[in-house]
């Protein structure tokens, strides 16, 4: 592609609207930050970068972009894994995190709009705070809420409340443009002609910017307890999960860990795991109003957890205990971070069914391909976090085995007739995994989705379904 | 080893409101949990029963609900459990409440080790431990970190005294306040849960006690007299500014200089 490059009329015109010099960074003064996100090996600088506050500001850059043909890439916190909201062809980086005021709390149709910046622990604690409940609930909680939503993140209590996107009402999105438009609305059903917020949410930036969501919350769960359980092996731990989730006792939360995560955690947050006694653990979640409503919704999945060989089952019934708990827990991705030097992650979802087949087949792999992997997540919504570590391997030892691993765990993925991402997304990182793995036909799809709302390919190119 | 540990149950929440009239603590409708801190006195007469053999009664002092604080130590390890419930002992202070707990622990005969927590998160006063090693005649050592060595006879142990660490040798029979941190609780099992949901937990009242003189005991046997209680002023002002980064500056430094931080 031809885009323009940004030049001195662009950055007088880009002034020109913002009117502070502090939230426009140019040259030297962009931050290494900008230039990738958290973990994927895409780095790229913008030529410029504005911190933006409304969605006139959005707008009025947009529509001059348009014009110009300059490339424009919108960025939260840079939470992100897979390089979506790195700018490839530079340009202009749009960065929402001053965008992060609650706009409203619709106590009578139980929404919240807020602005898109806003960020993931900042909006389950305001609403917390009144009584009621934002369920998605990724590890990430300093990713921003538009971030969550350009990629659907899911999280730990998908199993009993489903991804962002079941949460998601209504956008306000400034497309490719700058014309300002809205999807969706504070209305519960909506047969209104094509599912445009569906389309937005999980976008990954490439579709139009996301200035204003409104969502929908529940009340509060009043209390929840978690079990802790010890099994003296991955699979026993493993095989269990297609069990309960057959057993309908509905828990919010089905995560697997192992210990040697466990003791990386204890090892990056100086604090000790409350158990160390089993090699594998399953962690189920369970929420409701009364201590004796949660007991009974438990015991059956206490039973077969039992029957499949578990320990014991510990339980985790104070905010103390389940901080301990949780805390680790969202601390996993971190802490394998620290354990290596450098590292390459897979976000694969299978059927739940097939849940343990995959996890199995990662643990394995490890001697088959010789190199390091490390896996937690959420078991109960098919969707696994595999970290395939570097540690002391030369770059091209790393990046033969790395990629024999990934090819062997994706195509595992699809002989389960599983997806290449559950939560993190595809933006630049996993696109050859995409094609492959989806119907030439589907992707051509999302191609003209994407002309038709940005014929001259200026937002975030080169990502999801673009070579 | 016969080991003792002392645990209470506290109100489950820190937001607990106080009755402007009476200057009660509302207790009503809030759920209770054992105290933090005790949490941790379990866990180190687990750790060291596990290490020295022997075992562990736990004991509370409250109305007849505090027993599920008993069977939560169960859960965890405990072997024997001993609620000191007399509608004659409501309303005591530290003193009365010490008092109390010591008439209780010489009727169960003598231990080697008691264990509590180094304060309660409802009084926070941490006097409770310590003023029951005086009504015994026993050494007690507060905010015990750490264990250094065990040893049939003594312990040596850490104590936190914030700016520096002292290390104590203490004979049994003795009392031990520790602190949090000293090891991480272990989890309450479902499976010790069920194996003593029937074991019997031992009920002493007044009449049982080697003191029977009522004016020692409760209100009665109280010095402390409670003239207010409330919560401690919680400050959530606050204010949001908007301006350039300079703009900001300046007024940030011009309102430190007003309120006489700078």
């Amino acid at each position: 592609m031809n885009y323009k490059k940004l030049d001195q009329g662009d950055l007088d015109f880009i002034n020109g609207i913002i009117n502070d010099p502090e939230r426009v960074l140019y040259g030297e003064n962009i931050n290494e930050e900008y230039s990738h996100d958290e973990l994927s090996d895409t780095v790229s600088y913008p030529d410029i970068v504005v911190k933006v506050t409304s969605t006139e500001e959005v707008a009025s850059i947009m529509k001059h972009a348009y014009e110009n043909n300059i490339p424009v890439t919108p960025r939260g916190s840079g939470t992100g894994l897979v390089g979506a909201s790195v700018a490839m062809e530079h340009g202009i980086m749009l960065d929402t995190t001053l965008m992060n005021h609650v706009l409203e709390l619709d106590e009578d149709n139980l929404t919240i709009t807020v602005e898109p910046g806003v960020l993931l622990m900042e909006l389950s604690a305001y609403v917390q705070e009144r009584g009621l409940f934002y369920p998605p609930d990724p590890g990430e909680k300093s990713a921003t809420i538009g971030g969550n939503i350009s990629t659907n993140a899911g999280g730990m209590r998908a199993v009993k409340y489903g991804v962002t996107r079941d949460y998601v009402r209504g956008l306000e999105v400034v497309l490719p443009n700058g014309t300002v438009v809205e999807f969706g609305g504070k209305v519960v059903k909506n047969s209104t002609g094509y599912a445009m917020k569906d389309l937005m949410v999980g976008s990954e930036g490439t579709l139009g910017i996301i200035t204003k969501a409104i969502l929908k919350l529940l009340p509060l769960p009043q209390k929840a307890i978690s079990l802790l359980v010890p099994f003296p092996s991955l699979e026993a731990a493993i095989g269990t999960v297609p069990l309960i989730i057959k057993s309908k006792s509905a828990p919010t939360a089905i995560e697997f860990m192992q210990r040697e995560v466990i003791m990386d955690a204890e090892k990056y947050l100086g604090k000790k795991f409350p158990d160390n006694s089993a090699d594998a653990y399953l962690l189920l979640k369970f929420d409701g109003n009364t201590t004796e409503e949660i007991e009974k919704a438990y015991e059956g999945a206490a039973k077969i957890c039992l029957e499949q060989g578990a320990t014991d089952i510990l339980i985790s019934d104070t905010n103390e205990r389940e901080e301990s708990i949780w805390k680790a827990r969202g601390a996993f991705l971190e802490a394998i971070k620290g354990s290596t030097t450098y590292m390459d992650e897979v976000d694969v979802v299978v059927p739940r069914s097939s849940v343990n087949e995959m996890v199995e087949y990662i643990h394995n792999l490890y001697h088959e391909v010789d190199i390091r992997i490390k896996s937690f997540g959420h078991a109960g919504d098919g969707n696994l976090h595999a970290y395939i570590l570097k540690d002391d391997l030369s770059d091209e030892e790393w990046e033969h085995r790395m990629t024999a691993a990934m090819d062997k765990i994706y195509g595992k993925a699809r002989e389960l007739k599983g997806q290449v991402s559950g939560e993190h997304g595809i933006g630049y990182a996993k696109k050859s995994y995409l094609f492959e793995s989806m119907d030439p036909a589907t992707v051509e799809i999302m191609r003209g989705i994407k002309a038709a709302f940005d014929p001259k390919n200026i937002l975030n190119p080169h990502k999801v379904c673009q070579v | 080893m016969k080991i003792l540990v002392c645990i209470k149950q506290v109100p489950d929440s820190n937001k607990v409101e106080v009755d402007p009239v009476t200057g009660v603590l509302k207790r009503n409708g809030v759920e209770s949990k054992m105290n933090p801190y005790d949490l941790y006195a379990i866990e180190t007469a687990l750790r060291i029963r596990e290490e020295m053999g022997g075992s562990i009664t736990v004991m509370t002092m409250g109305p007849g609900q505090a027993a599920g604080v008993i069977r939560e130590a169960f859960a965890m390890g405990a072997d024997e459990g001993v609620l000191i419930s007399d509608r004659k002992f409501g309303g005591a202070d530290v003193l009365a409440t010490s008092y109390t707990l010591s008439q209780g622990i010489k009727l169960l005969g003598d231990f080697d080790l008691i264990l509590c927590g180094k304060q309660t998160t409802d009084g926070d006063t941490a006097q409770v431990g310590p003023e029951v090693s005086e009504c015994l005649g026993i050494p007690s050592v507060s905010n015990v970190c750490k264990i250094i060595e065990l040893k049939q006879d003594a312990i040596t142990v850490e104590m936190d005294m914030t700016h520096d660490i002292e290390i104590a040798k203490v004979q049994f029979p003795c009392l031990l306040c520790v602190d949090k941190d000293i090891f991480m609780p272990r989890l309450p099992s479902f499976l010790k849960k069920q194996a003593t949901k029937d074991r019997e937990i031992r009920v002493i009242s007044l009449e049982q006690l080697e003191d029977k003189d009522e004016k020692h005991y409760g209100l009665n046997g109280s010095p402390t007299q409670v003239q207010r209680i409330f919560p401690p002023e919680s400050n959530a002002h606050r204010e949001q500014w908007s301006g350039s980064g300079t703009e900001l500056g300046k007024r940030l430094y011009q309102t430190l200089l007003d309120l006489k931080f700078v």
